[in-house]
């Protein structure tokens, strides 16, 4: 049996911008095992939640993923909307719909651009990154705030999109499709970007099923499920679209329904801004006062898949427990099967291309016994572990 | 439809049931049958799993594990007690890649102990925390007040 030989990426690499370890078990050229490390990032989000009230808690979930930011806010309103029973204002269903699919829009930009940047095609980075600007200026205009956006309360949205921001966000829409039409053509017909994704990464419909992985990385297995359809929610109902599938499984197949759904989501947002107009301004919110005692189960699609939250209320002013299940957290997972076999070099695409993101993994840290007031692990011990850690991964070399 | 025949089939092992409305319903069942229930709705009905969510309580620790219908939007939750001092309950990861994760999270934040899991090491803070700490548990007192 030959010596297999371990290549590391991470903790801190420049391929992916948050921390992670991805250790590469390779055998020459070809990925023969892949092991998964996280923990590099723990903030303690679910622990937290339980110390903040249902107003606070949005602030915080938001902050859980830089790319998508709304999608966890508007988990937790369906998951917290549920336990109150409360249903929102049309108008209020209509900014939620064109805030995240706004931000579908942007977050599939933000991969296409990585995607390329992964396989050495820089300009189509440049293009779907200077495109994406818009998009984010967008934001700016309806938010105050190009990212994280506070746009998301219970029983409703803390701003209106008053309709003379309207015709604004029309031209923004008009310049994202001509420019899709630019990166559909820039991907879809350039020979390279075919010869290095076709085949490359394939995840099969079964292990699809076997990981429960959500999204494009499902979507693109030839697996049709989208919460936004099949559990409609917000404006979803409202406005006509169509889920964008792929069989192939394979890096490609992953890039063509994200770029594609875009194109969905330039309609919903179109429809989204007619609706509006019909709608009274300013009625966006249902007013609550208490949220009873009970649990909600509220799951949204990101643009990465499906988040879920599952609320539990006891009738305080804060959750009594709070869980979130990001789509990374089941799409990660999917490593082992689409980079094992694979050589080095389309590892690192394979890895992309279920857009990780792994903030939204991890969300813990504690170093103090609250009870006794006992440090659990005082500033020495924590070096010297770091230290040992490092060593540990020295040896296995 | 897809409830009844669950509910016929398992009528033994499903202790007590709450439909919340048609698209979100809680069972809660024994935990020794969560095997036999967990395979029948994956493998025969094609539920997906989607996590699970563990908390402690004062009725011990508790799990619900959230299963989706897709295309019909129903989320199933299978709702399980365990016992406050020797928490334990078979794992599922053995017929599962998708529960393996989040069994050895709970394991790693509750000591939770998932019997016959493959790798029930700690998922977070692999190596980088002490043994035996346990940050989501609660400790409650003798009255009713609960300190988190």
């Amino acid at each position: 049996m030959s010596k297999q030989t371990l290549i590391p990426i991470g903790p801190y690499h420049p391929l992916q911008e948050e921390p992670e370890l991805f250790k590469l078990y390779c055998d020459g050229e070809i990925v023969k095992d892949v092991k998964w490390e996280t923990g590099y990032n723990h903030r303690g989000i679910e622990k937290l939640a339980e110390q903040k009230s249902y107003d606070e808690v949005f602030f915080l979930v938001e902050r859980i993923c830089g790319i998508c930011s709304t999608s966890h806010p508007f988990a937790f309103a369906t998951s917290v909307e549920e336990i109150v029973g409360v249903e929102i204002t049309n108008r209020a269903k209509y900014i939620r719909t064109i805030i995240g699919e706004l931000e579908r829009i942007h977050s599939h930009l933000l991969w296409v651009g990585l995607a390329g940047h992964f396989l050495g095609y820089n300009t189509l980075f440049m293009w779907a990154w200077k495109y994406r600007e818009p998009v984010l200026d967008l934001f700016e205009m309806i938010a105050g705030n190009r990212n994280n956006y506070a746009m998301f309360k219970v029983g409703g949205v803390r701003r209106d999109i008053e309709n003379q921001k309207i015709p604004a966000i029309e031209k923004v829409l008009s310049l994202v499709k001509k420019k899709t039409d630019l990166l559909v053509g820039a991907v879809m017909d350039d020979p390279v970007f075919h010869a290095r994704t076709k085949g490359v990464g394939v995840l099969t419909r079964q292990d699809i099923l076997d990981f429960a992985a959500v999204g494009p990385t499902a979507r693109a297995s030839g697996v049709d499920i989208d919460v936004r359809r099949d559990d409609p929610y917000a404006a979803y109902p409202l406005v006509n679209w169509k889920v964008i599938t792929a069989k192939a499984g394979d890096v490609f197949a992953k890039a063509e329904v994200r770029l594609l759904e875009m194109y969905e989501s330039v309609f919903i947002i179109e429809q989204c801004l007619s609706g509006l107009k019909k709608e009274k301004e300013g009625d966006v919110e249902v007013k609550i006062k208490h949220i009873p005692e009970g649990f909600g189960t509220g799951h949204t699609e990101a643009p990465r898949g499906e988040v879920f939250h599952f609320v539990l209320s006891d009738g305080s002013n804060s959750p009594a427990r709070h869980k979130i299940r990001a789509p990374s957290y089941t799409n990660i997972a999917t490593f082992k099967k689409s980079c094992v076999g694979q050589s080095i070099s389309d590892a690192t695409i394979s890895l992309a291309a279920v857009d990780p993101c792994y903030c939204c993994t991890e969300r813990l840290a504690v170093a103090i016994d609250r009870q006794s007031g006992n440090r659990i692990m005082n500033a020495k011990e924590i070096i010297s572990h770091s230290a040992s850690i490092t060593n540990k991964l020295l040896q296995h070399e | 439809m897809v409830l009844n025949e669950l509910k016929k089939t398992f009528a033994k092992e499903i202790l007590d049931s709450e439909a919340r409305s048609k698209r979100r319903v809680t069972l809660r069942i024994d935990p020794a049958a969560l095997v036999p229930i967990s395979v029948h709705l994956f493998r025969e009905l094609g539920f997906r799993f989607i996590i699970a969510s563990a908390l402690h309580t004062k009725k011990g620790f508790e799990i619900y594990y959230h299963y989706s219908y897709d295309g019909t939007g129903l989320i199933l939750n299978l709702h399980v007690i365990l016992d406050q001092k020797k928490p334990e309950i078979e794992s599922l990861s053995n017929m599962f890649e998708s529960t393996n994760w989040i069994e050895r999270e709970m394991h790693e934040l509750f000591g939770i102990n998932f019997l016959n899991h493959p790798n029930l090491d700690q998922l977070l803070s692999e190596g980088n925390w002490a043994t035996g700490e346990y940050p989501y548990r609660k400790r409650f007192k003798s009255n009713e007040e609960v300190q988190t």
